[in-house]
């Protein structure tokens, strides 16, 4: 058991603590960041619809701002 | 030919900068249009969200397409139609800590195909919020159908299978990294769609017979994006997407995009989308005889060919301060004009020789104008 915690649990403990770094841009720096000009897709029902014509229209499919996408467009 | 729209919207899983933040609760009423290539496409979508409590987000999506289509399939291979297709989706996101899950359906019904959908995807802030690791998963059943022959029925599953991570790279600068692979089984085809053959005995020189795709497809996409804020409050945007598949498309994708306020009310954009592929090991524009290989296609979305496009949008908001129930309002306005230039795939309605007809080419306009409540 002590084998397991060794090999499996103590390694998983270390990454975890890596989520706990101090972050190198503090949350009372991030005011630019949440300024809506900077999401991706700052109206989903919109952004959704124009991925919607890429799909349709290109043989190309996924990793778009919307998640999951897929056409089969004849 | 017969233009089929399969789309699973998943407006609930957009990428998010802001994680381990519930969707934004909202409604939209928006109405698209689509007009190129002898086909029109327009309809209203309408997505409410609506949030219970800290930790609960439910939403839903009704979205409707009214196809008018004379597109250069249809009027070289078979007549004009009209159809509509209606489309609805739920979403429901649970929010514990830093983590996200997002789970939703989507039912979409047309004269001859009913597609359903589920997704699930989960999301997780760490390293500080600074970074938003998300996984996602679709499954999609459809059946499809022929108009005029009723004993055709035909079924296909998709799987998709996401990865993405956001970053926060400085006080100015987000980057979003996203991999997606899909997979597809069962009939893939377009039962209305033909290819051509050359054919001395018919007077056009040619004759046409159905198209026979594979009936399984795996595709694999990488896609990075980053937007930076600049100072006076604008922001430029990059992405870049690298796409291949099992049937030989290989393709990519370029997009820049520039937003600017002015004063408190408007928000300009402006965007510049490249986009070429190559075309499908099994596509050809013109098959030297009848039954000439396995798997047939003449779906110009499968031939070679580049496109671009230019998009414009305006918004503006409107103050909030006479308004009980609802924070804020927005009217917005998209413009994007395509344009598609095909390297094998000719324009049948102009005089040529047979497979020396000119190359085709078309423009198209997309519209895109909502309102939307913040509540």
């Amino acid at each position: 058991m002590s084998r397991v915690i060794k090999s499996g649990l103590l390694p998983c403990l270390l990454i975890l603590g890596g989520c706990a770094i101090d972050p190198w841009v503090q949350p009372y720096e991030r005011a630019n960041l949440a300024d809506p000009i900077m999401s991706f897709s700052r109206d989903p029902v919109s952004s959704s619809y124009i991925h919607h014509v890429y799909d349709a229209r290109e043989g190309a499919r996924g990793a778009g701002v919307v998640s999951g996408g897929g056409c089969g467009c004849n | 030919m017969k233009l089929i729209y399969i789309w699973m919207i998943l407006v609930g899983c957009i990428t998010s900068v802001q994680a381990a933040v519930l969707p934004e609760e909202r409604g939209d009423i928006l109405y698209h249009s689509y007009d190129g290539g002898g086909v029109t496409v327009d309809g209203p979508s309408v997505l409410v969200r609506k949030n219970f409590g800290d930790s609960v987000s439910l939403g839903y999506n009704h979205y409707v397409d009214n196809v008018s289509s004379a597109s250069i399939d249809v009027i070289t291979q078979a007549s004009p139609y009209t159809e509509q297709r209606k489309e609805n989706s739920i979403l429901f996101d649970y929010l514990r800590d830093k983590t996200t899950m997002s789970f939703g359906y989507t039912s979409s019904v047309e004269s001859d195909f009913d597609a359903t959908t589920g997704f699930i995807n989960i999301s997780q802030d760490m390293f500080g919020d600074l970074t938003t690791v998300s996984m996602g998963f679709a499954v999609g059943d459809n059946i499809i159908r022929q108009n005029g022959n009723d004993s055709f029925e035909e079924e296909s599953k998709i799987r998709n299978y996401r990865l993405s991570l956001s970053q926060i790279f400085s006080k100015s600068l987000i980057v979003a990294f996203a991999m997606e692979t899909i997979t597809d089984e069962g009939f893939l085809n377009n039962p209305y769609r033909s290819v051509r053959y050359e054919d001395a005995t018919s007077a056009q020189g040619y004759s046409y017979q159905p198209e026979v795709y594979p009936q399984t497809r795996t595709s694999n996409a990488f896609a990075v994006r980053g937007k930076y804020y600049l100072e006076q409050r604008a922001a430029i945007f990059a992405g870049y997407r690298v796409f291949s598949d099992s049937w030989g498309i290989d393709a990519s994708t370029i997009e820049l995009g520039y937003t600017l306020p002015y004063k408190e009310a408007w928000i300009f954009e402006t965007s510049l989308r490249f986009y070429e592929q190559s075309g499908a090991d099994f596509y050809s524009d013109l098959f030297p005889f009848k039954d000439a290989q396995n798997h047939l296609a003449r779906d110009k979305e499968l031939s070679t060919f580049d496109s671009i496009s230019v998009g414009a949008g305006a918004s503006y908001e409107f103050d909030n301060r006479d308004w009980s129930a609802i924070k804020r309002a927005s009217l917005n306005l998209h413009l994007d004009f395509f344009f598609f230039d095909y390297a094998d795939f000719r324009d049948l309605t102009q005089e040529g020789a047979v497979g020396s007809e000119p190359l085709y080419n078309f423009d198209a306009i997309v519209i895109r104008a909502f309102a939307s409540v913040w509540f």
